[in-house]
């Protein structure tokens, strides 16, 4: 049984779909890269995993397990105690998610009190070794700053010390290093990854760094406009696209440009909520779309391994199949 | 931090200047002479005219009486009142305990029903509870105070007799002045029932003074709580697991609050102004009812003292506001 | 990106709904809100009845009665139709008296927010503009009249100038004016700092061309927030006076002046203390409704 698994899960707020029926799993100790542009609904897939999902928006899904057990169903109490514990998340911008009024060591104290508990003494010496194992010198004279007091590097490092603080199963890290220095994200990615191998945790890492994905996930899931377009072993995803997206975007980087004047891209924009397409989401800019594209959405081709949502998928030529 | 507090005090010297300037010109704009104004419908001879006139400078020219006029002030000297001879500041520290009492239990209502009212409305947002909230404290602050505050006489104190019309405490009592606090004195003195009479007293100002502030407090606190609920650091507290109260009190509210701190300050302003007209209803012997009164009076040394020493305090205040705002921001308080 | 989202609206059925012009917006998130509709009409009434006083009112507002002192309200006993809502202590009618008395209250409001809304946005403007010298000095004036409650600042502006209508207005609207300035100054310095008004002047557009036709259209909604919401204090200020004998003289029908002596008859006539403040909160309440509905519809932060 994988770590966690989801079937069609879906986000909407009010007539906006954010999220629209997507499926699929992490297993024990795996990296999933979960890829796509802005406003893919990367971002919002994990929040309604960690059950952070806020009126006006509304979570469906046939299935959203974690460890065999049902998060929908799950009462709100025992739903808190995994969060935080065994699932945990870590942001964006690590210098607005710290509060600014409370120490460095309050902040990991507390995740530490709400689900262990400990004696001061205890608490305090557990959060010098969290502090220690993400990497920051000097840990004692670290506990007593407050957020504002550290670099975005050091912050992200508290973020990821928070995180791990109870040994969580599974860790999401929703574009961990996108607000930080070029020099500091390769740092925060290899302590990650270190972390992720020393725990044998399950990684959920969204990023729309294709070159970071294809490096250190097992799994990658592309997504374009809240769908799921295209799932699979990283390496072969990136070596042998299947949907025409990701086909698009590997070609759209910088190293495959070499020698050329510009760099290719797709025509027009993603979908937003006023002029979302009948048919499959891609038809206004792939290069293949047909007729049919364009009025009968695509069933999901393959399983739950190798999928592709297209009609008709590349095959090893990097053509659409007839 | 010790930079931050320089700067405020030092902005308080041309305020102070500029208030001095406005209570010295506003007198003299007055239409007529200065001493036939004093004198009143008496008028006075030509002789007394030169005679007072060098006694009280007023044949010097301007900014002499400017001078003299700051210097005074600074020594709290005010002038004496046209009406009883007495001296401006006696007269205003005998009859400010008074106004102060009113202010703060007026204040301590606001906060204690505008706070919690506030954090609810802005937790259950949406619901019929915020819309509630709201309502109400719209209505509080569109409403005339003096209006309110004959209303709940009409209702409390002529129909149903539960609360008292005017007065500080039941004529039948005669306690000793040592403080100055109606609550303090009676408390100290072996008066059987004297201090339940204070209280019953203080209870319609106090709600109709405070009603005003108490509905502000509510909505500011509302909004700036739900602005901090939608921050990042309130998402990473409920990533952690914590229970949602917790979220709410201890890592909300205490964001929340630093700009209901100012507003609260701020609310200083209102409760003196408001106190003018709850005075004036209720017969409190505070000093509205005297500033009012002597404008009546034409006593116009008291009126420009009184508005002096109101703007001071609230200057004062103001800075207080600002100094405490500045210990309570972590990132004021931790710079140089 | 047009061509290609033309092009598939040709291939393409639309599944969305057709976004809307600014001021369709506008009045879409204005009208959704139940207080601010409710508001706006109530104050198309208040208009409307301080226009047509003259054929609305049944009475004069100063003819007195004797024979009809401090009658009750029409449905109760005692009452008479002919008074509505019951007769003051000299016979006047109260109904008359509230209605003559909106158009005071409708004009010095006019006139007041006017008054204030253009010194406020002409010092604004230059305070936020040239900054320097001239900005410090604007502010520091600014920041002496906020430092006194404004109630007391026009109660002694009217104590020296002598109590009167035109006394009453001028205090509130010198009062008012700091808010103006420090709104149409904070919002001038945001935009200046914008490249397009940079731009602007690199091109060579005067200061005036600059201020009016560049900077001023932006700063806008807030100016027209804060002068419904100080339309209310307007009305609630000269209220105050009045009450306080400051303002609206006798006979003269104004809604706080009518409070001023209702002291003595609480216990004996109460609606004499009732109605009048009802229609100060009832208009005050209209105005801030309003004035809260605007800001909801104006703010981009808080569509969704």
């Amino acid at each position: 049984m994988s770590l966690l698994q989801l079937e069609n899960l879906s986000v909407t707020f009010g007539n906006f779909r954010a999220v629209d029926n997507i499926s699929y799993k992490v297993e024990e100790g795996e990296v999933l890269g979960i890829v796509g542009e802005s406003g893919s609904g990367k971002s919002v897939s994990s929040l309604s995993i960690m059950g952070l999902i806020d009126f006006p928006g509304k979570v469906n899904a046939e299935q959203l397990t974690f460890d065999n057990q049902d998060l929908l169903a799950m009462p709100e109490k025992q739903r808190r105690r995994l969060t935080g514990s065994d699932i945990a998340m870590i942001f964006q911008d690590p210098m607005t998610s710290l509060n600014p009024c409370f120490t460095v060591g309050y902040q990991i104290i507390e995740a530490l009190k709400t689900h262990q508990g400990g004696s001061k003494k205890e608490l305090k010496a557990r959060a010098i070794e969290l502090l220690t194992q993400v990497g920051i010198p000097a840990p004692e004279s670290r506990l007593d700053n407050y957020p504002h007091q550290l670099s975005g590097g050091m912050s992200q490092r508290v973020m990821i010390a928070i995180s791990i603080a109870c040994n969580p199963r599974l860790l999401i890290a929703d574009e961990p290093t996108t607000a930080l220095d070029v020099t500091i994200q390769a740092q925060i990615i290899d302590l990650l990854i270190d972390l992720q191998r020393k725990k044998q945790m399950g990684l959920v890492l969204i990023t729309h760094d294709l070159a970071l994905v294809a490096e250190v996930a097992h799994r990658v899931i592309v997504m374009y406009a809240g769908q799921i377009v295209e799932s699979g072993p990283a390496s072969e995803v990136f070596s042998t696209p299947k949907h025409p997206y990701t086909q698009a975007l590997l070609a759209s980087l910088p190293e495959s440009a070499a020698g050329k004047a510009r760099l290719e891209a797709l025509p027009g924009v993603v979908p937003g909520q006023y002029d979302r397409p009948l048919g499959c989401l891609l038809s206004p800019r792939c290069p293949y779309a047909t007729d049919h594209c364009r009025k009968v959405e695509p069933a999901n081709q393959g399983d739950l391994n190798r999928q592709v949502k297209c009609h008709t998928p590349l095959d090893s030529e990097g053509r659409p199949a007839a | 931090m010790f930079q931050f507090i320089f700067r405020r005090l030092s902005l308080v010297i041309p305020t102070f200047i500029g208030i001095t300037l406005l209570t010295f010109t506003l007198i003299r704009l007055i239409p007529g002479d200065p001493i036939d104004v004093m004198a009143g419908e008496r008028g006075v001879s030509a002789e007394r005219h030169a005679e007072l006139s060098a006694q009280l400078g007023f044949d010097k020219p301007l900014y002499i009486q400017y001078f003299r006029y700051v210097t005074g002030v600074l020594q709290g000297d005010l002038g004496n009142s046209l009406v009883t001879k007495e001296p401006v500041m006696s007269e205003f520290l005998t009859l400010f305990p008074a106004t102060i009492e009113l202010a703060t239990c007026a204040a301590i209502f606001a906060i204690l029903i505008g706070l919690p009212a506030g954090i609810f409305a802005a937790v259950k947002r949406g619901t019929i509870v915020d819309h509630s909230v709201m309502t109400f404290s719209l209505t509080g602050y569109s409403m005339p105070i003096f209006w309110w505050a004959l209303l709940l006489m009409l209702v409390f104190s002529v129909n149903l007799g539960w609360t008292p019309v005017s007065g500080r405490i039941d004529v039948t009592y005669w306690i000793d002045d040592v403080t100055g606090f109606m609550l303090i004195d009676t408390f100290l003195s072996d008066e059987e029932g004297a201090f339940g009479s204070a209280v019953s007293h203080l209870i319609l100002p106090s709600i109709v003074l405070g009603t005003i502030p108490m509905a502000v407090i509510a909505r500011m606190t509302r909004s700036s709580m739900l602005e901090v609920l939608s921050e990042d650091y309130i998402r990473t507290a409920r990533a952690k697991g914590i229970a949602p109260w917790r979220v709410i009190v201890i890592h909300a509210l205490r964001n929340a609050l630093i700009p209901v701190i100012t507003v609260i300050g701020l609310q200083v302003g209102i409760l003196l102004s408001g106190a003018i007209l709850t005075e004036t209803v209720f017969a409190w012997p505070g000093i509205g009812k005297w500033l009012i009164e002597s404008i009546g009076r034409r006593d116009y040394p008291v009126v420009q003292g009184g508005i002096l020493i109101v703007a001071c305090i609230i200057i004062v205040v103001n800075l207080l506001v600002d100094i405490t705002y500045g210990i309570v921001n972590p990132r004021i308080r931790h710079s140089r | 990106m047009t061509t290609s989202i033309e092009a598939s609206k040709d291939n393409i059925e639309l599944t969305a709904p057709v976004p809307m012009t600014p001021l369709q917006e506008f009045w879409h998130y204005f009208s959704s809100n139940k207080g601010a509709l409710g508001g706006l009409i109530v104050i198309a009434l208040i208009f409307f009845m301080a226009l047509f006083a003259n054929f609305i009112a049944p009475h004069s507002p100063s003819d007195q009665y004797r024979d009809a002192l401090l009658l009750p309200p029409a449905w109760l006993e005692g009452g008479n139709w002919s008074f509505v809502l019951g007769t003051d202590d000299v016979g006047r009618d109260i109904l008359s008296r509230l209605i003559y008395g909106s158009r005071l209250s409708i004009a010095v409001g006019i006139v007041a927010v006017t008054a204030s809304l253009v010194m406020g946005i002409l010092l604004g403007l230059v305070a936020g503009y040239c900054k320097g010298v001239v900005d410090t000095a604007i502010m520091r004036i600014v920041d002496i009249m906020l430092a006194m409650p404004s109630l007391l600042l026009a109660i002694a502006i009217v104590a020296i100038l002598g109590p009167s209508i035109v006394n009453a207005a001028l205090a509130i609207s010198i009062v008012s004016l700091p808010h103006y300035v420090r709104l149409t100054r904070a919002a001038t310095m945001a935009e200046m700092s914008r490249d397009y008004v940079t731009s602007s002047r690199v091109i060579g557009a005067s200061p005036l061309r600059l201020m009016f036709v560049c900077i001023l259209p932006n700063c806008l909604a807030p100016l027209i927030v804060q002068a419904t919401l100080g339309f209310s204090t307007a009305i609630l200020d000269m209220a105050a006076l009045g009450f306080l004998g400051l303002g609206a003289q006798p006979p003269t029908p104004e809604w706080g002046s009518m409070l001023a002596n209702a002291l003595q008859f609480v216990q004996r006539a109460w609606w004499v203390v009732t109605f009048p403040g009802l229609m100060i909160l009832i208009t005050v309440l209209a105005f801030n409704l309003m004035g809260d509905g605007l800001r909801d519809a104006l703010d981009p932060k808080l569509k969704q």
